[in-house]
């Protein structure tokens, strides 16, 4: 057990590297700053490889594997512990995150190689790795929320990381402080889960929680509340509605940051912690209903905006925060092995578009703009050629890994436990939505006539250090999902029988079993066929081939398809038509382009009221009125009276004089008086 | 022959000591200023006298010791400061002697 004992080297690869090229990095030749970057990164990738070695190697009844390091805090009963476990969620989690970033950071190495602050970028980068790691493998709610609060803190610094331009100084900011609006609801929910169960480890907890009784739809109790509080922590942090407000603006941020913090990881820590504490979820069913309609709406929401946007950064800021919403959608149902499936390959793909929007940028000189774009696709056949098979990934096309993910949630939602037919139409909707405006994205940036000077902007395939990660994620866009094939014909899904473990007593929940036997009932009236459950002694099920069939022809690939088709006519059959539409739904096109104004409705409603308050009672009356006025003005009183009072130093002796008989006076008055009391 | 009362001498003292004061605060010349303490101190002295004599013990005699002693003392300080102030300024006005202030 070489690793499993030693978790914390992998925590501390990443950490070293970062306080090294922080500390000394200054003055270093890029190459050394690339060597200890991607050298602590790859290296903490081996470790992780290693302990995923070692743990498929133990006893299931040594699972999960909690290793603790040393008493953190210990304050009266309020005991933490720094411990790391690992089990199956983990793993994958760890997986995704150490291979995804490794790959961003060779990437970065390329697309950062003209940018000042070399060093600091990557210190971030590998600070980054650090805190993320530490949040998935944290074995308690603190140590979680120590990678919750650290990878806020590096997304803050590296959206801020050129914090001379203005608005990627603003963005860092409004990304920090509306995080922690849903960062406040997390804090007091972990307050609550001590407060409830006496303890912060994760094994304590769910040990406890099983005991308890479920909460119900019409009783909410304390596990309700827990959960809703713990929920707004990540609608905080997944920017999922109303919270999302963030996320497209942290685009202004590297490109490479964004793959990594603002599409593969971070923003998928919300759904980690909703999946890493489903035995509370599973025994609050209001808290679940919740997940899974802001899941839907977020979906299909900010798929409405995608539709329109400009920025190519933006368009897929837009799709994450959808995306996102895909996975709490599929916790929300239930589905948690979907949700965690989702999120793995949505790490591959959208990290890979956003690389790939990142190198067309390049390309392009820095030009964000897709209406200045256009024709791409032979000046830069890799990034083209990557980015198509994401899109494709993304678009739900069977045989790629989105494909297999976006089918399982919306299967789920359809015919799952916790099956929510308006949310699943709110999810097909949305499948449609993203395919349209994924295609739109492709078609105006890589096909059609090129729209700008070519003279001006010299085009150019991004150097291999860029090209080799985009195709390793290419690869892993297709085949990431193919642990999902079996499921296909009919069989098991590999993913979800990896992941059972963890969620076993998920679908054991009281009202499960009732659940099924009613959906079953209602599903064969229906005619629908709920095909990833199986209710024991129904041994007959339609045959393999049908089952493909019926799933690359479900209601998904279905909406996906036409969302391309749709795409492919408005942007290269007839280019003409999208203006014609913009402007016979003049008003529509306006509210989505402006992003329903949700912006400036916070603005008015929330940010310039507190600003006014802060400035005009806060500042100038509280501030400068009351406390700067009581400091100044005993300053004043003491400097007043001793100016004053100076004068009686005046360097005449009579006065002197004077003072010593009107003195004398005084004692001996004073002593007669007290004589003539006494007496 | 009868002996006089000692408030006798406490109110020569008194009046002494008094005029002392005035003089002290309304005169200007250094010389008389210090002649005036010297009626003070020599004021206070004919108290400690009385006073000894009254109770009959020689404790207030001994203070006026004392107070001869510091005084003489003060007198040699006191005088060569006045010389030289009034080699310095060609006056023994007290008001021009007040550069030492605020």
């Amino acid at each position: 057990m070489l690793i499993l004992d030693h978790l914390w080297i992998i925590l501390a690869l990443p950490l070293a590297g970062a306080a090294i090229n922080g500390l000394l990095g200054r003055n270093w030749p890029k190459s050394a700053v690339n060597s200890v970057a991607i050298g602590s990164v790859s290296l903490a990738f081996l470790a992780v490889v290693e302990t995923v070695r070692e743990f498929l190697q133990l006893p299931a009844n040594q699972v999960p594997w909690v290793k603790s390091y040393f008493p953190w805090i210990s304050a009266g009963a309020f005991k933490v512990n720094f411990s790391l476990q690992v089990d199956q969620l983990t793993i994958v989690m760890l997986l995704t995150v150490s291979f995804v970033g490794m790959l961003i950071h060779i990437y970065s190495t390329g697309y950062m190689a003209h940018e000042g602050g070399y060093y600091r970028f990557f210190s971030y980068l590998n600070l980054f790795m650090f805190f993320m790691l530490t949040l998935v493998l944290a074995a308690n709610v603190v140590v979680m929320f120590v990678g919750w609060e650290g990878v806020g803190l590096c997304s803050y610094l590296l959206i801020g990381f050129w914090f001379l331009k203005q608005s990627a100084a603003n963005a860092g900011k409004k990304a920090f402080i509306v995080t922690r609006i849903g960062d406040f609801g997390f804090t007091v929910g972990i307050l609550l889960l001590f407060w409830t169960f006496h303890s912060v480890d994760f094994g304590t907890i769910f040990t406890q929680a099983a005991g308890m009784p479920s909460d119900t739809m019409a009783q909410a109790g304390v596990l309700t509340t827990i959960c809703l509080l713990l929920f707004t922590g990540a609608i905080g942090k997944s920017a999922q509605l109303p919270l999302y407000v963030w996320l497209p603006d942290a685009m202004e941020g590297p490109t490479p940051v964004s793959a990594l913090i603002h599409a593969a990881t971070m923003v998928t820590a919300g759904v980690y912690m909703v999946a890493r504490m489903h035995p509370l979820f599973s025994r609050a069913p209001i808290a679940m209903l919740a997940v899974a309609i802001v899941g839907a709406l977020t979906a299909f929401y900010s798929a409405t905006i995608g539709l329109v946007q400009t920025d190519i950064k933006k368009v897929l800021a837009y799709s994450t925060v959808s995306q996102l919403g895909y996975m709490f959608l599929a916790c929300g149902v239930g589905a948690y092995t979907a949700g965690i499936f989702h999120l793995m390959t949505h790490a591959f793909f959208k990290g890979l578009l956003f690389l790939c929007a990142g190198s067309a940028i390049h390309a392009m000189g820095g030009e964000q703009d897709m209406r200045k774009m256009g024709g791409l696709r032979k000046a830069i056949p890799v990034t083209f050629w990557t980015m198509f098979i994401a899109t494709f990934a993304i678009s739900g096309v069977p045989g790629f890994a989105g494909f297999f993910s976006k089918d399982e949630i919306l299967e789920a939602a359809q015919s799952g436990p916790h099956a929510n037919l308006p949310l699943w139409l709110l999810g097909l909707v949305a499948a449609g939505l993203t395919s349209f405006y994924m295609f739109r994205l492709i078609f105006l940036t890589f096909f059609g006539e090129q729209r700008f000077d070519e003279h001006k902007v010299h085009v150019h395939e991004s150097p291999r250090n860029m090209t080799i990660p985009l195709m390793i994620l290419a690869f892993l866009s297709i085949f990431g999902g193919w642990f999902a094939v079996p499921h296909l014909v009919g069989g098991t899904n590999y993913f979800d029988a990896f992941l059972r473990p963890v969620f076993a007593d998920a679908p054991e929940s009281p009202e499960y079993t009732a659940l099924l036997q009613k959906l079953k009932d209602a599903g064969i009236e229906a005619g629908l066929k709920p095909k990833n459950i199986r209710v024991v002694g129904e041994t007959e099920g339609p045959s393999p081939a049908m089952e493909l069939i019926h799933a690359v022809t479900g209601p998904p690939v279905i909406v996906g398809l036409i969302g391309i088709l749709i795409a492919w006519w408005f942007y290269i059959r007839r280019p003409e038509l999208p203006g014609k539409l913009a402007r016979s739904m003049h008003g529509l096109y306006t509210l989505l382009l402006n992003k329903y104004y949700v912006d400036e409705i916070y603005a008015a409603v929330i940010v310039r009221p507190l600003l006014w308050v802060s400035t005009n009672v806060l500042w100038h009356t509280v501030d400068e009125g009351l406390i700067d006025g009581t400091v100044n003005g005993s300053a004043r009183l003491a400097r007043e009276a001793g100016g004053k009072l100076r004068e009686l130093q005046s360097g005449n002796a009579r006065s002197y004089a004077s003072w010593v008989v009107a003195g004398a006076v005084g004692v001996t008055a004073l002593l007669l008086g007290i004589w003539m009391k006494v007496h | 022959m009868s002996i006089v009362p000692i408030s006798y001498y406490l109110v020569l003292s008194a009046v002494l000591f008094g005029l002392g004061v005035v003089a002290f605060v309304f005169k200007r010349n250094i010389i008389t200023i210090f002649m005036s303490i010297e009626l003070m101190l020599n004021a206070v002295n004919l108290a400690f006298v009385a006073f000894a004599r009254a109770h009959n013990q020689l404790d207030g005699l001994v203070f006026v010791f004392f107070v001869i002693v510091v005084a003489a003392a003060e007198a040699a300080v006191g005088l060569a400061i006045v010389i030289t102030i009034s080699q310095n300024r060609r006056s023994l006005n007290v008001e021009k002697v007040d550069l030492l202030k605020f």
